[in-house]
């Protein structure tokens, strides 16, 4: 039997060409959130006056932010594109062929990191054309594009399986807001030390998505924080791991070729 | 129905007793049996909704079946799905392409999943592009191709590993005939030429009788009729006589009157009798004109396969396929 990394490549390849056809379906991933950050960065710069506050800058601080809604934001292109294909019959005519279906997940997948990838260059050079410095260096760019490509890849399966699961892009985009709470709940405007109502502090500290930023943060503002990092990266890997699994076995209920 | 020998099953199909029940709903497929043998074009003629598409699904490893087996290529459809799914190609009811892919990059995704060697696939997909009057076109995005376009490239995508078996489910719904007969002229050259066999789905009388080789009628889940087409029309045998009252209000009268020379069809057009054996259109018009009758026009009509579905079923296939879309209707607006 053939190897199956073609057949993820032809896939991941349609992913990406369809995705750059679609200027709708990359550009809003690209500016919504960096007009989003230079709105807080100009609004609420005198935040870093408070005491305890890690750093000078509101906009090396809210950078971090654009890494998480560009991922929120694949999560539902590549969940619309996905119910697309099976409401129109595209993934009927993908299972008719040799095509294994860890290849198609993957493949549809590897196109998600991609444009994850793309996006986390494009905020890192917005970030420091307009002044930041990525205090970890060279070597915490590239920790950020891993890191990028891995909340891409968790996010990517969780729009996967949302639809394979509903098969209806118009289910995904309604559930698109519900995932945007959990951004909003979270320390992305301020560090959660310094947030003064205790029930958001107690539900930002509960939502993984805060730990999710602190990683990128604290990458760019500080250096090397071990604790900010394994935080980070396990959050993300354990949603990564489910998203996955769900994504898998909805993949296998909704594609029942023998 | 016809036998298939274990030497000639490499490209054939054959179904005993299949069956495919949806939850909630009826037995779409209710107990078929058949056998296609290699290098056939075996015409599945039903209207909407009698279970061509469901048979199609189940035969192509896409639905497995609720009881029954199935083998395609001297393959288990349930046990053997992927060794199947290498030897077919298959277009299906709806052309399911991407609008932001061109024609080209369709047929290389489609030759890489199907496991065409690297170095095949750019002159397999300029052959078929070719071949399917395409060529001028692969590079378009396949968001503005016409339906006769799009139809052509589903063909070419179903043939890029040389598949020995093709199944086409509806291949010219709604096609404008020239298109239709474009495709009518490929299919029946990859079976002259490579001898492929060929499962065909349709709801065109025309179609199954000029294309198939051998028909099997379906409807409502169970085969009604199966031969080929002059085997079937002969089953018939007698023509019909098919008269067009001149005013609606006569219709009764009309049939009553031609009810002496044969029995009577359920139309809905027309008023139409089978004719007795040794009657002829000759004697309805003399007879006509002998008693004044008000026709607008009197034809005389060879059995077709209409016919054989309208004997089969008591219903015609139009009708049949408007039952059914009406029904479908109402689910909806339920």
């Amino acid at each position: 039997m053939s190897s199956a990394w073609p057949q993820v490549g032809a896939i991941a390849r349609r992913s990406v060409v369809r995705t750059a056809r679609q200027p709708a379906s990359f550009i809003p991933p690209l500016i919504f959130p960096i007009a989003l950050m230079a709105v807080n960065a100009g609004g609420l710069q005198s935040s870093t006056d408070l005491a305890g506050f890690p750093t000078e800058s509101f906009l090396a601080f809210a950078l971090a932010v654009p890494f998480i809604q560009g991922a929120l934001f694949s999560t539902m292109n590549a969940g619309t594109d996905l119910a697309r294909d099976i409401q129109t019959g595209f993934v009927n005519r993908l299972a008719l062929t040799a095509l294994r279906d860890w290849a198609l997940l993957t493949g549809q997948l590897a196109g998600v990191v991609a444009l994850g990838m793309l996006q986390v260059l494009f905020y890192l050079a917005v970030g420091v054309t307009a002044g930041v410095e990525i205090a970890s260096g060279l070597g915490g760019v590239l920790v950020l594009l891993l890191y990028g490509a891995i909340v891409s890849l968790a996010f990517g399966a969780l729009g996967a399986f949302l639809a394979f699961r509903t098969g209806s892009g118009e289910t995904i985009q309604a559930l698109f807001p519900v995932l945007f709470v959990f951004l909003f709940i979270s320390s992305m405007n301020a560090p959660r030390n310094l947030i003064g109502v205790d029930w958001f502090r107690t539900a930002a500290t509960l939502n993984p998505v805060s730990y999710m930023i602190e990683c990128v943060r604290s990458l760019i503002i500080e250096g090397w924080n071990v604790q900010a990092l394994l935080l980070g990266f396990g959050f993300v890997i354990l949603i990564g791991l489910v998203s996955l699994a769900l994504a898998a076995r909805a993949m296998r209920l909704r594609m029942t070729r023998t | 129905m016809g036998t298939v020998g274990p030497v000639e099953r490499e490209n054939g199909i054959e179904v005993e007793n299949l069956v495919r029940e949806y939850r909630k709903g009826p037995r779409a497929v209710d107990g078929i049996d058949l056998a296609v043998a290699p290098g056939e074009i075996y015409g599945f003629l039903g209207p909407n909704g009698a279970g061509k598409s469901t048979t199609v699904h189940v035969l192509t490893t896409l639905l497995p079946p609720t009881s029954g087996t199935a083998r395609v290529g001297g393959y288990d459809v349930v046990k053997e799905g992927p060794k199947v799914r290498s030897l077919i190609g298959v277009a299906l009811q709806e052309a399911a392409l991407d609008p932001l892919l061109t024609g080209r990059d369709h047929l290389r995704l489609q030759a890489t999943l199907q496991s065409v060697r690297k170095d095949q696939r750019r002159a397999r997909a300029d052959d078929l592009l070719e071949r399917v009057g395409l060529a001028d076109a692969g590079d378009r995005k396949v968001s503005g191709y016409s339906s006769g376009m799009k139809r052509r490239l589903d063909l070419a995508l179903a043939l890029i590993h040389q598949p020995r078996i093709l199944f086409l489910d509806e291949p010219t719904t709604g096609l404008d005939p020239q298109s239709r007969t474009a495709l009518w002229e490929e299919v029946a050259r990859l079976r002259r030429e490579e001898r492929v066999t060929v499962f065909l789905t349709t709801q065109y009388l025309e179609e199954a009788d000029v294309l198939a080789d051998r028909v099997g009628i379906i409807d409502q889940g169970k085969i009604v009729a199966e031969g080929t087409p002059a085997e079937l029309k002969a089953e018939i045998g007698r023509p019909s006589v098919h008269a067009i009252p001149h005013r609606d209000e006569d219709r009764p009268k009309i049939a009553e009157f031609l009810s002496q020379f044969g029995e009577p069809l359920a139309t809905t057009r027309d008023v139409a009798v089978r004719l007795r054996d040794g009657l002829g259109l000759t004697d309805i018009v003399r007879a006509v004109d002998a008693n004044g009758v008000d026709v607008v026009d009197l034809e005389l009509r060879a059995p077709s396969l209409d016919d054989v579905f309208l004997a089969k079923t008591g219903r015609t296939l139009e009708g049949a396929t408007e039952e059914a879309e009406a029904e479908q209707q109402q689910k909806r607006a339920r």
